[in-house]
């Protein structure tokens, strides 16, 4: 192991942490036990920063930078839960609410669900904005998955995992805007696609929208925790 | 390829134009042509060769009065002829050598008298599918004396001395853009151009590839070598299938001529490059979306750092400038970067091209030197607001510019102006809106394109704007209410601050300028159910009627 | 010191906050020391009182007859609380909505009726087009997800209520909880 390892001194919310050069801010957030809300990012698979909740303020920086792929500077100071990036989680969350039906009492994931978990930790109580209500359907064609649209948020777990981890990038986003959605191969059924029936993207999905069939009501807890260790034992090889 | 060869192929043409008395220049850009420049051409052939007239009839690009054609000039007389149409042929070709067709003549000295082409220089002079036209006019010059008179600093030195910002919105200075990509360590380097423009009413780079695509691509060649690139990419849209079809000519034209390729102008430098045709996304005018249409993956953008000069085109450094700063390139490396920083501003230098549409009489393509007073652009060149109606707003910059009313129309244009009251300079779209534009309906308009163009990757966009579209609409048809414009404004901040790209960080800005200068037609929208321009249907009315 | 005057309604929902509610057991007697329920589903009142300090309202606002009873309602009441996801989101009631209420009609009264099939016109009121959470319509002062908030949630939410203590609802409650 490289010895000459480059660190980095930084302030986050106040706190003088140490990193090594090319780290996430979010990852040396962790690190130290400061808490950043992240939806699609996931250990273990490459960052998109696009669901902004990990936005983080930077001192002299009128933008906002996603903790996830923004990396560490000397001297830098991040301040994670500000009155402002607080205000801008909770829109997130409400633009989320309202896009799509997500219907918790009655969704396989409620209690397991990490938009439903995310809402409570931030304080969203209600939705402001008015709801889309958008038809959406559901491809219940694989015979042991099936794919709710109406509970996807987009954040494309499932595109990465398939692509990346497994290797067969069944998964992918069609159309623009307001009208994606998460496709199997060329917007087959999802039983008829090119799927390994591996389930990974099933245990990626943070909310309702991948589930399995054998679990019933809201008894769905979800286990992506492996995915670091998937990593680790294929780069050991 | 070298300055001699450069000046013999000029002086060929140059004898060639000598042997006809009259030139006739017929605009066959993308507007004249929808109006059948085409076959007025071959009419103006056909009536001077049945004359006997020695006189040379030439397709040219864009001559910029797009409200007044097919245009048709007259050189040396310099008589510019409008609303010509095929049979008007005999007539004009009856005239040369004496009295000009009054009843066609356009006498628009105000409009031309105030702009300064630099980009514009050679659109409708030369023809845009001769290559040789195009050195006739000091053509690849610039090229020539960046290849053996100067090193790749000095010519770096040079765009930074000139002041040069970038032209596709962002006004990012140009020379340190190159001097980031030069320093920039790889194997291998790109220089993509962008010439993907998509704001509803802007046609500037359009009309430069159509009317003097050469132009482009020595600026192209030119930052290539100044940065250590080999490989370029124009990045043109697909609805543009002129301007693709002369740069396809150009492209093959200059590789004959030994311009592009292996061993250029008998250096080391070699340089070839690529048309790629976007597939309709706006958000493909983002550079990191452009780069990831280019690799053949889903236009949506990444988020920045790493940039593209560091970590661009498959992974690469790849510069990224837009087709009108590229067409500056040469003028300021012929002339100096001190000449171009005479021209324009404090802190925006040069000239810039707009689109004027709208609600104005001359509708067409204008180059201006920056700092020049709105007013100017509007009431002198552009020729006011037609139809005795009362100029109200002009929208610069797309979707992603502001709405600037009456009052400001004195500042000067320049990028840190138009920041300052809320709109942005952007690609070049002017759209002048009078006392018929109701101020809601145009927020409504910009945000349903953006909605649309939305590449739907991040939230705050995706969602954003078509909530802020529902809110707008409610407004609009006079369902809206006090909470809704409370939500709408909150809305403004969260999609600003924390999208992605600069699609969503600026599509709240037509609502924010218009909220800032117009809120009391909101107002009337929300209070009393009434649209002040009359161009909203009262949704309550209507119900209250039917 | 006069008792707080308290009561509960229900719009388009199952009746299972007023269940959970219930369910407080021996608490509601405590409540009772400090409220009056002037108006309930499950007291004989018919009326709304001019006059009443909390409202706990159930239910979202799915046909004409609930927004004129939640615009009463609110007209009439110093604090309205949002009692549970149906009324705080829409909920199950607005899983009708990207289908439309007429396809919901044919299907509860024609399709599946053996016999007189016809969709009623009086008695059941008229549909709204789209099923709303009851803050698209009038001002909620509390919010109270939960499906149904637990009995534990409802005596912390009214005991603060009640005293004028601070109340962080995330604390206690979540949608679909």
């Amino acid at each position: 192991m490289s010895t000459d390892v480059e660190v980095k001194t930084l302030l986050i919310d106040e706190k003088e942490v140490s990193a090594r050069a090319g780290q996430t801010i979010l990852e040396v957030a962790r690190e130290n036990g400061i808490r950043i809300p992240t939806l699609c990012h996931l250990d273990g698979l490459s960052d998109v920063g696009a669901c902004r909740m990990c936005l983080v303020e930077i001192k002299g920086s009128p933008k906002l930078l996603p903790a996830c792929v923004a990396t560490v500077q000397e001297g830098m100071e991040v301040s994670t839960a500000t009155e402002r990036l607080r205000t801008h989680r909770r829109m997130i969350l409400e633009l989320l609410f309202a896009e799509r039906n997500h219907i918790c009492s009655v969704c396989v994931a409620n209690g397991h669900c990490e938009l439903q978990s995310l809402a409570q930790e931030q304080g969203v109580t209600h939705v402001r904005l008015p709801y889309r209500n958008p038809e959406l359907g559901v491809d219940a064609s694989n015979e042991r998955f099936t794919l709710d649209h109406n509970r996807c948020i987009l954040c494309t777990r499932c595109v990465r995992v398939c692509a990346e981890i497994e290797g067969a990038h069944v998964w992918d986003v069609m159309g623009r805007g307001i009208n994606s959605m998460v496709i199997s191969d060329l917007h087959e059924e999802w039983g008829a696609s090119s799927c390994t029936r591996c389930g990974k993207c099933v245990q990626v999905c943070p909310t309702g929208a991948l589930f399995d069939k054998t679990k019933v009501g809201s008894d769905h807890p979800k286990y992506p925790d492996f995915l670091p260790y998937l990593n680790l034992m294929r780069e050991a090889r | 390829m070298n300055s001699e060869e450069l000046e013999q192929i000029a002086e060929t043409v140059r004898l060639e134009n000598a042997k006809f008395d009259h030139q006739i220049n017929v605009c066959m850009g993308t507007g004249c042509l929808s109006q059948h420049s085409d076959k007025l051409k071959d009419a103006l052939s056909h009536a001077v060769a049945g004359q006997g007239k020695k006189c040379l009839v030439r397709r040219t690009g864009c001559m910029g009065l797009c409200a007044a054609g097919p245009l048709v000039l007259v050189d040396p007389e310099e008589t510019l002829y409008q609303h010509v149409k095929a049979e008007n042929a005999e007539a004009i070709a009856q005239s040369l050598g004496g009295e000009p067709v009054e009843a066609l003549q356009c006498s628009l000295r105000e409009h031309f008298d105030q702009q300064v082409h630099i980009v514009l220089e050679n659109s409708g002079h030369i023809d845009p599918e001769r290559i040789d036209d195009y050195i006739a006019r000091d053509g690849y010059k610039a090229l020539v004396k960046a290849l053996t008179e100067m090193t790749p600093n000095e010519v770096i030195q040079q765009i930074t001395e000139s002041g040069l910002r970038g032209r596709g919105g962002g006004g990012y200075p140009t020379g340190l853009k190159w001097s980031t990509v030069a320093k920039a360590v790889g194997d291998m380097k790109y220089v993509i151009c962008n010439g993907d423009e998509g704001d509803p009413g802007a046609f500037m780079d359009r009309s430069v590839l159509e009317s003097d695509p050469q132009r482009v691509l020595e600026g192209m060649a030119i930052a290539a070598n100044a940065v250590g690139a080999s490989k370029g990419y124009v990045y043109v849209r697909a609805e543009y299938p002129l301007a693709v079809s002369r740069l396809t000519l150009c492209l093959r034209d200059a590789r004959r001529r030994g311009l592009l390729g292996n061993g250029i102008c008998g250096t080391q430098f070699d340089f070839d490059v690529e048309i790629r045709l976007g597939a309709g996304a706006f958000v493909c005018g983002e550079e990191t979306a452009l780069i990831a249409s280019i690799e053949g993956k889903r236009g949506t953008p990444k988020p920045r750092p790493p940039y593209p000069a560091s970590s661009g085109l498959w992974g690469r450094p790849t510069l990224i400038n837009n087709v009108e700063t590229f067409a500056n390139i040469a003028p300021i490396l012929r002339k100096g970067g001190k000449w171009f920083a005479s021209i324009g501003s404090e802190r925006s230098k040069g000239t810039k091209v707009f689109a004027l549409t709208g609600k104005i009489k001359n509708t067409g393509l204008v180059e201006v030197p920056m700092g020049i007073k709105l007013r100017e652009i509007i009431e002198v060149i552009g020729g006011g607001v037609p139809g005795g109606h009362k100029f109200k707003a002009v929208q610069t910059g797309g979707p992603s510019g502001g709405c600037i009313p009456e009052e400001l129309l004195d500042i000067g244009v320049s990028y840190d102006a138009l920041l300052k009251i809320g709109s942005i300079m952007g690609s070049g779209g002017m759209i002048v809106m009078d006392d018929t534009s109701c101020m809601v309906g145009v927020a409504l308009y910009f945000m349903e394109f953006c909605m649309t163009e939305s590449c739907g990757k991040c939230i705050p966009c995706r969602a954003g704007t078509a909530q802020m579209y529902t809110l707008l609409t409610r407004i609009s048809n006079g369902t809206g209410t006090m909470d809704d414009l409370e939500l709408l404004e909150l809305l403004c901040t969260t999609v600003k601050e924390a999208s992605l790209c600069g699609l969503g960080q600026t599509a709240p800005n037509p609502v924010l300028s218009t909220l800032k200068y117009f809120r009391h037609e909101y107002m009337e929208h929300i209070v009393h159910k009434r649209c002040p321009a009359g161009a909203c249907v009262m949704k309550a009315a209507e119900e209250a009627l039917a | 010191m006069s008792k707080l005057k308290l009561a509960t309604a229900w719009l388009d929902g199952c009746s299972g906050c007023h269940m959970s509610f219930l369910d407080m057991d021996e608490r509601l007697l405590e409540l009772a020391e400090l409220v009056d329920l002037v108006y309930s589903p499950i007291v004989d009142v018919k009326q709304y009182p001019d006059e009443v300090d909390i409202a706990l309202v159930e239910g979202a606002v799915s046909s004409v007859d609930d927004e004129k009873k939640i615009r009463k309602i609110r007209a009439h009441t110093r604090t309205l609380v949002a009692m549970g996801d149906c009324a705080v989101t829409g909920n199950v009631p607005s899983m009708r909505n990207p289908i439309g209420p007429q396809a919901i009609l044919e299907r509860a009264y024609l399709e599946n009726v053996t016999a007189q099939a016809q969709i009623p016109c009086m008695i059941v009121p008229k549909l709204l087009p789209i099923v709303r959470p009851i803050h698209e319509f009038v001002k909620v002062d509390v919010f109270l997800p939960g499906c149904p908030p637990s009995a534990d949630t409802f005596h912390a939410a009214l005991t603060a209520l009640i005293q004028g203590a601070p109340l962080d609802i995330s604390a206690l409650t979540r949608f679909g909880a």
